[in-house]
Parts: structure tokens; sequence; C-alpha cells
């Protein structure tokens, strides 16, 4: 399918990061939005021309996990698996916002079954397990079905010695699943070891933001660990961090720029380049297997 | 604790009154009676129910036993293991080798203070990378040298600092994680305290999960949990009940195999019972566990793993 048509539904959705710039009078409302980067007023058309990568500041503004898969697997190529599993209300959790009518809100607003789509494709024409997150599904937090998603994306790439993909998103575990959605840090970093002891390709993308327990299990389990520029990955939230410490933090503080320079991840790559790095990561780790 | 309140003041009475009382004061001895049947109907009524957030108070007692005490109490020729052979020693987190009931375990645990100095350095128990990496390491030895595992929780966490960011937190946990559910020897978990998120989890799996009946283990703390949904940590005792992260609860979704019962009003009231529950308790998963073919273990502790969790449309 075209990334056009993907691009289509992003007047529609509420979190679009670019904001609706104040149209010039004689231009339909839509077609102007403001870089969250610079703040310049920029062509919808020449910012989706640009995957989204501001032209003028390089900002990569978030994007969704349709979105994600038209402009990193090959064109048509994408098999979604796991599509029907969903969410329950283990906890019957009601404190603040009514867990279950979160789900389902989610789900109508994003056309989606839980915050990871995972399936098979091919990448530059290798073929690859492939799940992206979609951090407007209760920001992409990762609770039964998420961890359940994700282990079974491991398993498939072991099963069929299929090098796996993730690109990660997320706000962390998901409280309202408790101490199961804690566990399941334990269950996606078991499925992780697994696959890396059997010599299966794993290659990790983080985008923004990659925070808590996604961070601390699955997402930097990666042979290769891959971040977009400008994207906040960490552990501990900043704000926790400033409270606890009762400083201020310094500008960057984890940024993909800072990681890479405190050696945590392997390259800091630009999304329009993105999927020819993954493609050319795949042809040096598969290598083995020709 | 706060919800101890009108009992301490009572007893407070009581020690006064019995300051004062002497043989020739009828009416002062029925009324230290009268106080003391007061005090023992308190006692059943504050205890006979705790709620989760009274739990998780006990569990955070300054005077409740530590791993340092369980080391102590529990284990003989405890040799401590410093280091994670690359940045430093984190002291929120101990690694050694002991030997239990004349078996040879390595032992892992959180590692809160007995006063405040000891608290500094340590962090209050919340450890740095280089505790997870310790830990890890540690891991790998038991595995090399068949050394069945046994690690004590009690952290409110992993520490939130610039430091701790820089040196990846987030990565020193995952490998924890990674390492933990491979290793061919038996892991026993026993909750003793706090079981703060990723930090407690980080050595907190395995084959086997003991809890103290007032342990607590969570995703979130509730003040954070609270402050989260309601902007306000006070509603931490909502959140408490609402994160369903006590020791029975834990049964309930079937993480926790056991509960080591407390003395009434925590463990910190009699710890000579509480320790002679857990030897007992960790003694019973270490002999099931040693009958185990230990090749066979990490799959099924993977097994164990792929449980946890509720879905629909699977």
């Amino acid at each position: 399918m075209p990334i056009s048509d993907w691009f289509k539904a992003r007047e529609q959705r509420n979190y679009t990061t670019p904001t609706q710039a104040s149209a010039p009078s004689d231009v339909p409302d839509g077609v102007w939005v403001r870089c969250e980067g610079c703040k310049h007023t920029l062509y919808v058309g020449d910012l989706e021309r640009e995957l989204m990568v501001c032209p003028n500041c390089g900002r990569h503004h978030d994007i969704s996990a349709p979105e994600r898969l038209a402009i990193l697997v090959d064109e048509g190529s994408f098999e979604e698996v796991d599509e029907a599993l969903r969410s329950v209300d283990p906890l019957g959790f009601t404190s603040g916002k009514v867990y279950a009518d979160q789900v389902a809100s989610a789900e109508e607003r994003t056309g989606l079954g839980e915050a990871i789509v995972t399936g098979r494709a091919t990448i530059g024409g290798r073929p690859a397990i492939v799940g992206v997150m979609d951090f407007r599904f209760i920001g992409a937090s990762m609770g039964s079905v998420v961890g359940e998603k994700v282990a079974r994306a491991f398993e498939l790439a072991l099963a069929e010695r299929t090098p796996l993909v993730l690109v990660t998103a997320s706000g962390g575990a998901r409280m309202q699943e408790g101490v199961l959605s804690l566990m399941q840090m334990a269950k996606t970093a078991a499925a992780a070891a697994r696959l890396a002891a059997a010599g299966v390709p794993y290659i990790v993308v983080l985008t923004n933001p990659t925070m808590g327990g996604v961070t601390a299990s699955f997402a930097t389990l990666g042979d290769v660990l891959i971040a977009e520029p400008g994207a906040l990955i960490g552990f501990a939230g900043p704000r926790l961090v400033e409270q606890t410490i009762r400083k201020s933090l310094p500008k960057g503080f984890q940024s993909s720029e800072f990681l890479l320079e405190h050696g945590l991840i392997d390259m800091v790559v630009d999304r329009r380049g993105l999927k020819d790095r993954v493609a050319l990561l795949l042809t040096y780790l598969a290598a083995g297997d020709e | 604790m706060e919800f101890e309140r009108p009992l301490v003041e009572l007893e407070e009475k009581l020690a006064s009154l019995k300051r004062l009382h002497v043989s020739d004061q009828p009416e002062l001895a029925a009324e230290i009676a009268e106080l003391e049947a007061e005090i023992g109907r308190l006692h059943e009524t504050l205890y006979a129910a705790l709620t989760p957030w009274e739990r998780v108070q006990i569990s955070r007692h300054p005077e409740r036993p530590k791993t340092d005490d369980y080391l102590a109490a529990l284990f003989a020729d405890v040799v401590e293991l410093h280091g994670d052979r690359l940045a430093g020693d984190d002291e929120a987190m101990f690694a050694g080798l002991a030997s239990f009931g004349g078996r040879r375990v390595a032992v892992l645990g959180h590692r809160k203070g007995k006063n405040t100095n000891e608290n500094v350095r340590r962090n209050f128990g919340s450890p740095h990378p280089e505790g997870f990496r310790k830990a890890e390491r540690v891991m790998r030895l038991a595995d090399r040298f068949g050394i069945p595992i046994v690690t004590f929780l009690d952290t409110a966490g992993a520490y939130p600092g610039i430091e701790a960011e820089e040196r990846g937190q987030a990565i020193s946990i995952a490998e924890c994680l990674a390492t933990l559910s491979a290793v061919r020897v038996p892991v026993v978990v026993i909750g003793i305290g706090e079981g703060g998120s990723g930090g407690a989890l980080a050595i907190g799996f395995g084959d086997r999960l003991i809890m103290l009946e007032n342990a607590y283990y969570s995703v979130i703390s509730p003040e954070m949990c609270a402050t989260i949904l309601h902007k306000d940590a006070r509603r931490a005792s909502e959140a408490s009940t609402c994160l369903q992260l006590t020791a029975a609860d834990l049964v309930g979704f079937g993480l926790a195999d056991t509960v080591v019962a407390e003395p009434r009003g925590g463990a910190h009231r009699d710890p000579e019972t509480v320790f002679s529950g857990v030897r007992e308790a960790l003694s019973a998963a270490l002999d099931a566990l040693s009958a185990a073919d230990r090749s066979t273990l990490p799959d099924t502790r993977y097994e164990r793993l792929r449980r946890i969790g509720e879905i629909a449309g699977a």
C-alpha cells in the first residue's frame, strides 16, 4: 500500500505531534502544520515525503505502527500474526479511568487490537519477523497482551530461524495490569535470551519514547540497538529523576544522542535511511545461514 | 506506623500508669486491667484484617528484618563477592556464596541499611547499574559451578538518578532478566519486604517464589500510581488496593508458591519466628528443585513465565 494512504488517516488523529498551523487564507485546513521542533510552518505534503521528519530542523515526529510498517518493510510484504489477541482487565482496575474503557477507546481510536503489531515481512528483500509498537495505544505500555505478542514474535523468529526486527515506543509496563505487567518484562527477556542462544539475529529500533519496563527488558537485548534521532530513551522518567535528585537535568538527558555518547546503543539513524540500514545489517548478521 | 498510632498511645498510657502503680491503690489496678483489655481488643481489630496499604507500611518498617539479618540467621560461612568488574561495587546489592543447611548456595539480595549512614551508602536499597551487573555476574558464576541461587527482595526500586541512567540502568536490569531466565541451577526468590518494580524483578523471578505475609510485589509504587492517576500521592492507600500487590494476591495470580506467616504486627515483632518460617520454606523449595534434572530447569522456568498474564482471543 502506498505510504500516502497510510498518511491519509493522520489528519483525524489527535496525537499527531505536528500541530495544525493557522492556514494562509486561501488554502484548505489541514494542509499546513507546525513543526514541534523548530516551529516552522510546513506543507503537509513535504513533511510526508520526508517520512514526518522536518525538512528544516530534522525533528522526527511520532508516527503510528501502520505508518512505521509502511516505511520499514517492503511494500505489500507484511502479514500480521496474532491479530486476534485482546487485553482483559485482570485486576478490575477502576481507579482513575476504567481500564476496560481505556482499552476499548484505544482500539476504536487507533484501529489496532493492542499497542504492538507483529507479523512476517521482508525488508530489502530479506525475510524478517517484525513488530512495531504504537504509542497512541495507552502509551504503548506493556500488559499481558503486548508481552505475549512480543514473546510469540521471538518464538516465531526462533521456529523459522528468521531475524527479528522490533521497533519500540512505550511508556513502560502497564500499571493497570499490576504485577502481571511487571512479569511480562521477565517473560519477554527470557524469550529474547532463547533467540540469542539459538544465534538468530535480533535488531531493535528504539523510537520516541521508549521508557521503563520495556527499555529494561526486551528492547535493550538486541544484537544491534538503533535509535531514531532525538528519541527519549531510558529507565526512570525524567520528571522522577528530577524530583529524586532535586537538580535540573542536563540538556539532552536520555536522548538517543546521550545514549550513543555513553556507549549504550550502537547508532543513531535518520528515519529516511532506516530501512536501508536495517536491510544492510540483516545481510551481515544473517550471513551465517547462507 | 501511622495506622498503629492509637495502639501506641494506649501502650504509652499503660506504661506510665504502671510506673505509678503501688499495691495500696486498687482503683489504679482496675484501670490498668481495663487498659490492658482495651489494648488486647485493639490488637485484634488493628491486625485482624490489614489493608494492602497497611501491609506496604509494615514492609517498609525500619526495624523489619533485612537481607543482612537473613544472611546472619539462615546461612553459615558467608563469603561476600564484591564489584561488577567494570565500574564499582554497589552496596545496595549483596552478592555472595554461603552454606544453607550444609548446602552451598549463591545469595543475591537488595540491601537496605540499619541506620542513616548505611542507608546513604546503600541508597536505601535502590541499586545502580553496578549492583545489577554484580548480581548478573554472580548469576553466571553460579550457573558455571552448578550452585543454586537464593535471592532476597527488598527494594523500593532501581535508583532513579542521572548517573544510573548514564551507565545503563535499563540495560543492566534487562541483562539480569535474560541471564536469570537461562541459568541451569535452581532459583528460589524470597520477598522479605518491598518488591518495587524492575529493580526487584532483576533478581525477582525463578523456579519458586516465597513471600512473607506482609511483603509486597508491584509494577509501580502505590504513591507513584496515585500520583499518575490522581496527581495525589496521598491516595496511595486506594492505589495499593487496586494494584493487588500483597502476598495473598500473588498466590491468587499463581505467581507466589508459599507465604510465610508473620507474627501479629509484622516480622519485626518476632524475627526468630519469621527466620524459622523462611528457613523451612527455603529448605523445602531447594529439596524439591534439587530432585529435578538441572538441564530442564530453564525450560520449566520459561514455561512458568509463559503462563503469566490474562489474554482474550488466544
